[in-house]
């Protein structure tokens, strides 16, 4: 039976080219803006291309030391948080896809307890401030270190692996550890990326911890520069107010391009996780 | 490369296997925990870190609610503190503040519910009716793309496309020769602008699991309904739709069990204090009067007051589900 294509299918593409739209043109609004000149950007005249193309915005956004300090902190944050939440879920999860695990219940009931309850933001407050971790970078990383959900979906991962491995792994005399870390993890590569990439991504966007947890610029992340930036309208302290020959710099460009310049690093590792996330996404979906 | 780490003689084992060795059981019962415990000893040493971190960052949290009904002192500890009953639940139910936190919060997270919702089983729905591969392939990934962008960033976004002076939405109201509208500072507009851009976050990425239940419908179903001369309408109704309830159902459950966690950030990003009457919610109340104004107690017992009404809906909305259309999460 062949389909015939109708105007139910003319509708339909119509709207989802219109979604697709939606999705993108702030994205491409945001570019045009920001790579524009001052004069049409003034005047209104900028909405798909950039007109009178120059990188001046761009150039005051790096020449700035507090985005800079704040960018080489979320690249730190990132990393380290990324691993060490990557290590954490993945051996723990692994542990919890063993069936014959002493407490394995216990476990999986401590941890799915957590999805539905909470201490809440003060409790934690008071319990992270408790360990010194204000102000450090340590606050950025471990409140939020392992996500449940993650972990569930690695579990679920971790339990469908064949038998074999763990049995030609104790063949070769290793425990568990050693199955974990020479077998099992070289095998997981995608769900490694997948949840990684997660993780990192939940990082690099962090405002959350910062906000309850650091007081001290130096530690800021770019989320925060960024508030301060566009939402409380320091920009022009940020040294914007203007560069000497080439004539001002529209705040709003500036503004446009620090919004762009944080956000360039997901969408570059967008079309990697795009490759694997659905297929992660989806086997948390599986129940169990 | 086999460096024999195996133990083959395992010697006594420490904790756990002293208590069920102190129990008195039979002799069988502990050689078999002995084996289970062999068996188990490196998983736990692999699932120690993650016990820590739950124990840690986690439950000890949870053993500070305490300070809900005690006057929380820093220097006395949890444990120490001066226990007050009720007192800073009773304190806040009896502010002028509560109803309109509780109702804004529940109205917030009730219009997410219902408009939120919907809109990606719409779009997956419309994504399953697409015949060409790539053109769905194409719209799929497109859709996602928002999902990954900070909060800080889509509430930037917003402020700065909305503004009254030359935002860029003001400026097409111009020219239907309108005057501009000052979206942001205006409390008529605040639920509105958080429902659509939640929706604009994450409509595409919610769609994932719709379509993989979409995909596991049985194609003979479809071919069926074809020989029996269903039209695209019927096939929708009858074939898709019932497809994918169980996965609905759920995910409506899930939902419905945080419809007072409302996301605390982007709430806390887009309001200010002229939009309060529609924009303060529990959360960043909360984080006001308890973080910023030093309330420790009195926060908390907000807290668990939002917790524990999410936690109704949920068992509810679970009940409810498993005597109506028999899906349930436990």
């Amino acid at each position: 039976m062949k389909p015939k294509f109708g105007v139910f299918d003319v509708l339909l593409y119509l709207v989802l080219a219109g979604l697709a739209v939606t999705a993108l043109y702030p994205f491409v609004y945001m570019l045009a803006v920001s790579l524009s000149g001052t004069v049409p950007v003034l005047k209104g005249q900028v909405y798909l291309w950039p007109k009178e193309i120059n990188l001046r915005t761009y150039a005051v956004v790096f020449e700035n030391a507090a985005i800079g300090r704040a960018y080489l902190n979320t690249i730190l944050y990132t990393l380290l948080g990324t691993s060490i939440s990557l290590l954490i879920t993945a051996a723990g999860a692994y542990a919890l896809s063993k069936q014959d695990m002493l407490l394995r219940r216990t476990f999986m009931i401590l941890v799915i307890v957590t999805l539905f309850f909470s201490g809440g933001m003060i409790p934690t407050f008071l319990v992270v401030r408790s360990y010194h971790l204000i102000d450090t970078i340590w606050a950025m990383v471990l409140p939020g270190a392992v996500s449940t959900w993650n972990l569930l979906v690695m579990r679920t991962f971790f339990s469908a692996l064949p038998q074999e491995v763990e049995e030609s792994g104790k063949i070769d005399g290793l425990n568990d550890i050693g199955i974990f870390f020479r077998l099992v993890l070289p095998l997981s590569k995608a769900i490694l990326a997948t949840i990684g990439l997660f993780y990192g991504v939940a990082i690099w966007n962090n405002f959350f911890s910062a906000l309850l947890y650091l007081r001290d610029a130096d530690l800021f992340p770019l989320q925060v520069i960024v508030r301060n930036m566009v939402l409380q309208g320091n920009a022009s302290a940020s040294g914007a107010a203007g560069i000497g020959g080439d004539g001002m710099i529209v705040d709003e460009s500036l503004k446009y391009a620090t919004i762009i310049v944080t956000t360039v690093p997901i969408l570059l590792v967008y079309p990697f996780l795009q490759k694997y996330f659905a297929k992660g996404a989806l086997i948390g979906s599986v129940k169990g | 490369m086999s460096e024999s780490t195996i133990d083959p003689s395992p010697s006594a084992p420490p904790d756990i296997g002293s208590a069920a060795g102190a129990s008195g059981a039979g002799a069988s019962k502990a050689a078999l925990f002995r084996v289970r415990w062999n068996r188990s000893k490196y998983l736990f040493l692999l699932f120690l870190p993650a016990l820590i971190y739950y124990l840690m960052f986690k439950y000890v949290p949870m053993f500070g609610i305490l300070i809900s009904f005690k006057d929380y002192n820093p220097f006395q500890g949890v444990w120490d503190s001066p226990w007050v009953g009720l007192k800073h639940y009773t304190l806040f139910f009896e502010s002028p503040d509560s109803m309109k936190l509780v109702k804004n919060t529940i109205v917030l997270g009730a219009y997410k519910i219902l408009f939120g919702f919907p809109a990606p089983v719409i779009l997956a729905l419309l994504l399953n009716e697409v015949r060409i591969a790539l053109v769905k392939r194409v719209v799929q990934t497109i859709s996602y793309l928002p999902h990954f962008i900070s909060n800080v960033v889509v509430v930037g976004m917003m402020a700065l496309f909305l503004s009254p002076t030359g935002g860029i939405v003001n400026q097409a109201i111009g020219w239907f020769g309108h005057d501009s509208i000052n979206f942001m500072q205006n409390e008529n507009y605040f639920r509105s602008l958080y429902i659509l851009s939640e929706i604009w976050q994450h409509i595409g990425w919610e769609t994932i699991i719709y379509l993989a239940a979409l995909s596991a419908i049985d194609p003979l179903l479809y071919e069926a309904a074809t020989v029996d001369g269903a039209s695209r309408w019927h096939q929708l109704r009858h074939v898709t739709l019932p497809g994918i309830v169980p996965a609905i159902v759920t995910l409506l459950i899930l939902n419905v069990g945080h419809v007072l966690d409302i996301g605390f950030e982007k709430v806390l990003l887009m309001q200010n204090p002229s939009i309060y009457s529609t924009a303060d919610v529990l959360s960043t109340y909360v984080y006001r009067t308890g973080i910023q104004a030093m309330n420790y107690s009195y926060g908390t017992a907000i807290d668990l007051f939002a917790s524990l009404v999410n936690l109704f809906f949920i068992f509810t909305a679970n009940w409810i589900s498993r005597r109506v259309s028999g899906t349930s999460l436990w």
